[in-house]
């Protein structure tokens, strides 16, 4: 083991300070699609609409929307009305709610979607300090699981804020659930659901899981777990990235308050880095 | 491109017949397409002409349905040196059966079970037909792809009023028959134990039936149905520039792979290549997304190990990659760059960026690596662990690195040259015959490297030859017909079969490195042990969505 040691010191700290600081992560990256006030030129609009190939955009009143929670980040948009759409970096797109994720919100839905918003902050309170997360593939194209198996690197490290994958659904707080709602893993993922203790909260992570995206809703799957079980918190990205999942964990969990996230309670959740860590975790740090 | 006599108009007409029709048809890598076609009334004709191929010294890669108005279109496909031959047989739409493959050529087995499940056809004489990737009930209709293309092709709904509402496309889910299989093995004190499908960490589901006296895994069998999307019909009825977003999806660590594969093949349909700069960009996501699955697998090895160190040394590398990734196109898993007809656009890097930053990763990647091939302690979990003997690969046709570390030569990136392969003088890693898990993990530790110098030849290329800025060659509208497109995946070699009509997708089968491995699986345990599971599964690599389909 002695020879590893000095690569990590060489290294240096490289893990993240989100949510405490801003990270700059993700020049150029594509985190999601804004929607700007100016409308372009009809045409421009009609041919993006039409090219989605989720169906994401729809134009009421001359004013276009697009659902996060069916994009798949394709780009097209952006390329065909760039008025109008552009790609952006920003991660912090999870909602409580499906009416959460359409940009840019109508009137009603901001207050809808903030009444939901409290109903689950009331339920979690228990699981702000740290929550141990339960993750099942619901028909996942793998990529997500990828990205949810990220977070326990360096970079992103989430024990650091108290939040821990387990293996037994028996100490899950939080169930993380990726992909479209494959038929056959729907009853599996009631089972997992109904065996953990309550409170309890569940997050669909990516459109496959969310909406079912480019490929639900066939004869073996679902648009999404929306329905299957009661959903919570959904993280769009196709897959959703490792930030976006942190931001949806940490939403779930009742750690962000209102608009501006950054500006939240997690400084006295900085605490529970001390967590007793349970002997069916899974974190592999806390292993050898 | 010539018309396929096995699916054309004119013959389909004639399809009510009860006549097994066999044809066969070469796929070069470039060059026009070379085809021989025959009539046959025998229904061994397809098991014996592919037995001949293979007699002739051809791979078995795959055996494939397809609805076709008259029946069922049985396709298998066999690569010889340089070129692909496919060949087909019509089973008419009165009959249910026709003559398995399995019993002279025991690769076709897992092809002919996911036939029995899509199309409800019985491959008689086949010695175990288990359900593999959708356990219909009784009485349930068979999805068979290849016959939804003209359904309403893309409805989503639009999101207003409310996006609340699950999505009305769901016609309705079929009925599986989910009843647990019989043991196969029996003894004193031979049990079943089931693992998964919820397995215990981040992994994608699959269930594992191991049958087992305690200890050791005489027997193992994998049930991937779990994950069944059915995306193969998803498919159908798409244009060719959706198809190559969901292609990227049907198995999402190998999505740079399956976009390429996809996009050859429709640019086969469309009589052109892509321009060479686009060819080089597609090398080095391709090659990127090869370093990336193979860290993964020393990571998922290293967890299991209990080696904490070196897991948050080989996590941080991998970050780094998805990073690098995301900069040259804005998705971590390269989405959206491979298009047919070339790529979306020009790498948001420069040449000296990316290989600046590829040089770090390389060399910090490869000093841990090196290392941790020297750890006693972990050496120690994978050196005669899990043997794939080299006759088993063989006769299977194994390919990727599980083939390769077991004695196989198999890459199509050298033996079906395609794409930029050819002009950066690619030069396969050498096979290892000892067929453990020490062997597979050395042989992706030289095609890490392998991949980086790809990527730096390919960067080096790009600046000289990127002035002309031909990213994406425009495709004629409308391309019809039937090809076949392949490309090398980290987990080894895939192919996409598609066939258009007038630029929409009638059907595309996918097939991964992952279905063709992961049925070898089951041969790796002669003297293991549970504690060497992990090891093993984490050795071949594989993705489940790739099998599951």
């Amino acid at each position: 083991m002695m020879p590893w040691i000095p690569r990590g010191l060489r290294e240096g700290i490289v893990t993240s300070r989100y949510p405490r600081h801003p990270d700059g992560y993700g020049e150029g990256f594509r985190g999601t699609v804004i929607v700007h006030a100016t409308s372009g030129t009809p045409e421009q609009l009609a041919l993006a609409t039409r090219a989605c190939p989720t169906g994401a955009i729809t134009t009421v009143h001359d004013r276009p929307r697009v659902d996060r929670g069916r994009c798949i980040l394709c780009g097209r948009c952006a390329e065909l009305a760039p008025a109008v759409f552009s790609l952006d970096p920003s991660f912090e797109t999870a909602a409580v709610d499906p009416r959460g994720l359409v940009v840019p919100a109508g009137d009603d839905d901001e207050s809808a979607v903030e009444q939901v918003r409290s109903q689950l902050a009331g339920r979690v309170r228990m699981l702000r300090r740290s929550v141990q997360v339960r993750h099942v593939d619901v028909g996942s194209d793998g990529a997500d699981e990828w990205e949810v198996a990220a977070l326990s690197n360096p970079v992103y490290d989430v024990q650091r804020l108290g939040i821990f994958f387990t293996a037994s659904p028996r100490h899950a707080d939080l169930l993380l659930a990726t992909g479209v709602g494959a038929v056959g893993m729907l009853g599996p993922l009631r089972e997992t659901y109904d065996a953990m203790p309550t409170p309890k909260v569940v997050v669909a992570a990516g459109v496959d899981a969310v909406s079912g995206g480019l490929l639900g809703g066939g004869y073996a799957s679902r648009g999404g777990l929306v329905g299957e079980i009661p959903v919570d918190v959904l993280v769009p990205g196709s897959p959703a990235t490792p930030f976006g999942l942190l931001y949806g964990i940490l939403l779930a969990v009742g750690r962000l308050t209102g608009a501006k996230p950054r500006r939240s309670r997690t400084s006295a959740t900085r605490t529970s880095v001390a967590h007793p860590d349970g002997p069916t975790s899974s974190a592999p740090g806390s292993r050898s | 491109m010539t018309e396929h006599p096995g699916v054309s108009g004119a013959h389909n007409a004639a399809g009510g017949s009860r006549r097994f029709e066999a044809t066969e048809r070469d796929e070069m890598p470039q060059g026009p397409e070379m085809s021989e076609s025959s009539d046959a009334l025998d229904p061994n004709a397809l098991r014996e002409r592919v037995l001949d191929a293979l007699r002739r010294g051809g791979r078995f890669c795959g055996l494939f349905g397809s609805a076709a108005p008259g029946g069922t279109q049985l396709l298998a496909v066999v690569a010889h040196e340089g070129a692909f031959r496919t060949t087909t047989m019509n089973v008419p739409a009165g009959l249910s059966s026709y003559p398995a493959l399995t019993p002279s050529i025991a690769a076709a087995a897992w092809y002919e079970r996911e036939i029995h499940d899509l199309f409800g056809l019985e491959p008689a004489g086949h010695p175990r037909l288990d359900p593999l990737v959708l356990p219909l009930a009784d009485g349930a209709a068979h999805p068979r792809p290849g016959s939804h293309g003209n359904a309403s092709p893309r409805a989503p709904s639009p999101l207003a009023p409310s996006p609340l509402a699950p999505s009305p496309r769901a016609p309705g889910l079929v009925q599986l028959d989910t009843t647990p299989l019989p043991a196969h093995l029996h003894g004193e004190g031979v049990f079943t134990l089931p693992y998964g499908p919820v397995r215990s960490g981040v992994f994608e589901s699959i269930e594992y039936l191991l049958e087992t006296p305690g200890e050791y895994l005489p027997h193992v069998r994998s049930r991937v149905y779990y994950k069944h999307r059915g995306i193969e019909v998803r498919f159908e009825g798409m244009d060719v520039a959706d198809g190559v977003l969901l292609a990227e999806r049907f198995e999402g660590t190998a999505s740079v792979a399956h976009a390429i594969a996809f996009s050859r093949a429709i640019e086969r349909l469309a009589g052109m290549t892509a321009s060479e700069e686009a060819e080089l960009v597609r090398i080095i996501h391709a090659e990127l997304e090869r370093v990336a699955a193979h860290l993964d697998t020393f990571i998922r090895q290293v967890e299991a190990a209990g080696q904490a160190v070196a897991y948050s040394r080989l996590t941080l590398h991998k970050e780094r990659v998805q990073r690098l990734r995301a900069r040259l196109c804005g998705s971590r898993f390269g989405r959206g760059v491979v298009i047919p007809g070339g790529v979306a656009g020009a790498p948001s890097l420069q040449r000296s960026d990316l290989v600046a930053i590829t040089g770090k990763i390389e060399s910090a990647a490869t000093a841990d690596l090196r290392l941790l091939m020297a750890t006693p302690s972990f050496v120690d979990r994978l050196r005669g662990t899990g043997v794939v003997p080299e006759e088993v690969a063989r006769r299977h046709g194994a390919v990727g690195p599980v083939g390769r570390g077991s004695g196989q030569t198999v890459d199509v990136r050298a033996s079906h040259p395609y794409g930029a392969y050819g002009l950066l003088g690619y030069e396969p890693v050498e096979p290892s015959d000892e067929g453990d898990v020490l062997a597979r993990q050395r042989v992706r530790l030289q095609e890490i490297a392998g991949a980086f110098r790809l990527i730096e030849g390919a960067a080096l290329r790009l600046d000289r030859v990127a002035g002309s800025g031909r990213w994406r060659v425009p495709l004629e509208a409308g391309v019809s017909g039937e090809a076949l497109g392949w490309a090398e995946s980290p987990q080894g070699e895939i192919l996409s079969l598609v066939r258009a009509e007038e630029g929409h997708l009638v059907r595309v089968k996918p097939r991964s490195a992952s279905f063709h491995n992961l049925a070898l699986f089951a041969t790796a345990f002669p003297r293991d042990i549970f504690t060497d599971f992990a090891f093993i599964e984490a050795s071949f690599g594989l993705s489940v969505a790739g099998v599951a389909g």
